[in-house]
């Protein structure tokens, strides 16, 4: 067997068995993600990775260690990792260096575990294909043609294509839950609030959230335990504890929302969801048809109060304090140029949106009306989870598309967002469990099948109901 | 339809200078996004007010500084472009 082909579980039995090393496992990977066309990483961390192999592999030899000591990671270049750059896949940061660790990645150092590098993702995560990237595009290991989905491409991509054993990533509204249903692994985006923000570039903070990406759910499940909690650098962070749920299929209530079947939905995805929430009901489940009525107003309102978030948090890249600065007479030249020419299109498209939302005259239209849709939405899945335990549904409406297809357009690829914005602007948890495939692999379609994944939302920090629920469907699948 | 003037104003607002080929773009692109939130217009009006919304969302820490590890504060202050000594170096307002 190869060994970097395994599960969280199964690569800690073989250190703990000394079936391989942690030196040896993490040099197999390095050179995997070297010779990889997939452009899944921007940054090898080699030094680091090699160094806290060595430290793990003196831990294993005490035989007090952690499930996740030794095991090899990616982390998406928009969490902090100290001592090593820190892009967030855009050029005005293409040579900061990252002064301090993210608190998730001190609890995965503390558990032990091994950084291989820095995953690719849009310019500071706005996108949902890595295209925005101003470092390429991260190809899909399904069909290198195709986008990896984004904006956390990258950390979906190594996972799928076996560069590292599980990854993080961040959502803000999509960007766990969809690459991970492109890429055809699990991805969980927490409820807001669930696991520290400190040390996350921030994008929209009203909506971002750091999750993992693994192979199966038992292993998003161990990386998800040792990230979540209170932390006194992140005021919006939640002080709880995940108890394990008993929630069996058998008697689980499980909704449907209607609207996220109407028009503009891949055939073939819906046929495979729906094959998801029949297993769901031969396995005991009772399903029950709901209406999110707002839903429809869900993308319009996201991206209203995520650009407006957008145009303050990057009001810190100016030029002085860090980062990319162009040499000019005055101050306002420093902050025009500096942006002007360190920010992609992507990024100045949304900061203009959220500037324009935000300004005199406009305001009550545009922000102050999303914010109260924003409420309306937040109101329809409060009533939902009245009646049912969890919602089933897409997480996109199409499969993996073309690399350069939408990349002109940026409406159309907003609409890559349509399911999973409402959950974020809840701040509701939503995971993405691989539920099929499309196209014959034997058929000449150029691909081995494009995965499809089915979305499992759940109420606030009932991230376990999600994940023992999604176990059990797993196996079914 | 938003004007290219308008354009630049929202530019000049947001610190942000684009070329002529960014400004008809973005001319373009703006007019659409504008127009698909006018969608917007059709949601029902909610009995609480927008304000209400903002008051849940905060979850604010007193305004007092946390105290950084020294060599934290140092890596912070090596990474800022201009500086003389422990200060950042700004380049004049007018």
């Amino acid at each position: 067997m190869n060994f970097t082909e395994l599960t969280i579980k199964q690569t800690h039995e073989g250190l703990k068995n000394k079936k391989f090393s942690s030196k040896e496992l993490t040099l197999a990977y390095l050179q995997k993600i070297k010779k990889s066309d997939l452009n899944a990483f921007l940054i090898i961390t080699e030094g680091l990775a090699l160094a806290e192999a060595d430290e793990a592999d003196k831990k294993i030899a005490t035989g007090n260690f952690s499930e996740l000591t030794g095991v090899p990671c990616a982390i998406k270049d928009a969490i902090l990792v100290e001592g090593e750059k820190c892009t967030a896949g855009s050029k005005i940061l293409e040579n900061y260096v990252a002064p301090y660790d993210a608190t998730v990645i001190k609890k995965l150092k503390e558990k032990g575990a091994v950084i291989l590098g820095k995953t690719n993702t849009d310019e500071f995560t706005m996108g949902a294909s890595t295209e925005n990237s101003a470092f390429g595009v991260t190809k899909n290991p399904h069909d290198k043609t195709r986008v990896a989905g984004g904006s956390s491409g990258g950390s979906a991509a190594a996972v799928a294509a076996d560069e590292a054993v599980y990854s993080l990533g961040s959502d803000t509204g999509g960007s766990i839950r969809q690459p991970a249903s492109f890429c055809g692994v699990v991805g969980l985006c927490p409820t807001y609030g669930a696991v520290s923000r400190y040390g996350l570039i921030a994008h929209a903070s009203s909506f971002d959230q750091i999750g993992p990406f693994g192979k199966n759910i038992d292993d998003v499940k161990t990386v998800f335990n040792a990230i979540y909690g209170k932390d006194k650098m992140d005021a919006t962070s939640a002080n709880l504890e995940f108890r394990i749920s008993n929630l069996e299929l058998k008697g689980c209530r499980i909704g449907v929302p209607k609207e996220y079947f109407m028009k503009g939905i891949d055939k073939d995805v819906e046929k495979i969801i729906k094959n998801a929430v029949k297993k769901a009901e031969d396995g005991g489940a009772e399903i029950i048809e709901i209406s999110l009525p707002s839903s429809e107003y869900a993308l319009a309102c996201y991206y209203i109060l995520g650009p407006s978030e957008i145009s303050a948090n990057l009001a810190r890249f100016d030029g002085i304090k860090y980062g990319l600065s162009e040499p000019a007479e005055n101050l306002l030249d420093v902050y025009l140029k500096s942006r002007g020419r360190g920010l992609g299109a992507e990024p100045k498209r949304r900061i203009m949106i959220g500037t324009y939302c935000l300004s005199s005259g406009y305001y009550d239209a545009y922000y102050k009306k999303a914010q109260e849709v924003r409420e309306l939405i937040k109101q329809d899945f409060k009533k939902a989870f009245e009646k049912v335990d969890l919602l089933f549904c897409p997480v996109s409406p199409f499969p993996a598309f073309k690399i350069g297809e939408k990349a002109d357009d940026p409406i159309s690829m907003y609409l890559a967002d349509i399911y999973t914005v409402a959950v974020k602007l809840s701040g509701l948890p939503g995971l993405s469990l691989p539920a099929g495939k499309i196209g014959n692999p034997s058929a000449g379609s150029g691909h081995d099948g494009l995965p499809v994944g089915l979305q499992i939302i759940g109420n606030y920090f009932k991230e376990n109901k999600i994940l023992a629920i999604a176990s059990q469907l797993e196996k079914m699948l | 339809m938003i004007s290219k003037d308008e354009v630049k104003r929202i530019a000049k607002l947001a610190r942000l200078e684009l070329t002529d080929i960014e400004i008809t773009k973005m001319q373009k692109d703006l007019s659409a996004i504008l127009d698909y939130f006018n969608w917007l217009k059709k949601a029902p009006k909610i009995k609480t007010g927008g304000e209400r919304v903002f008051a849940e969302n905060s979850a604010l820490r007193r305004d007092e500084a946390i105290p950084q590890r020294r060599e934290v504060v140092e890596k912070i202050i090596a990474s800022v472009p201009d500086k003389k000594d422990d200060y950042i170096k700004v380049k004049t307002i007018l």
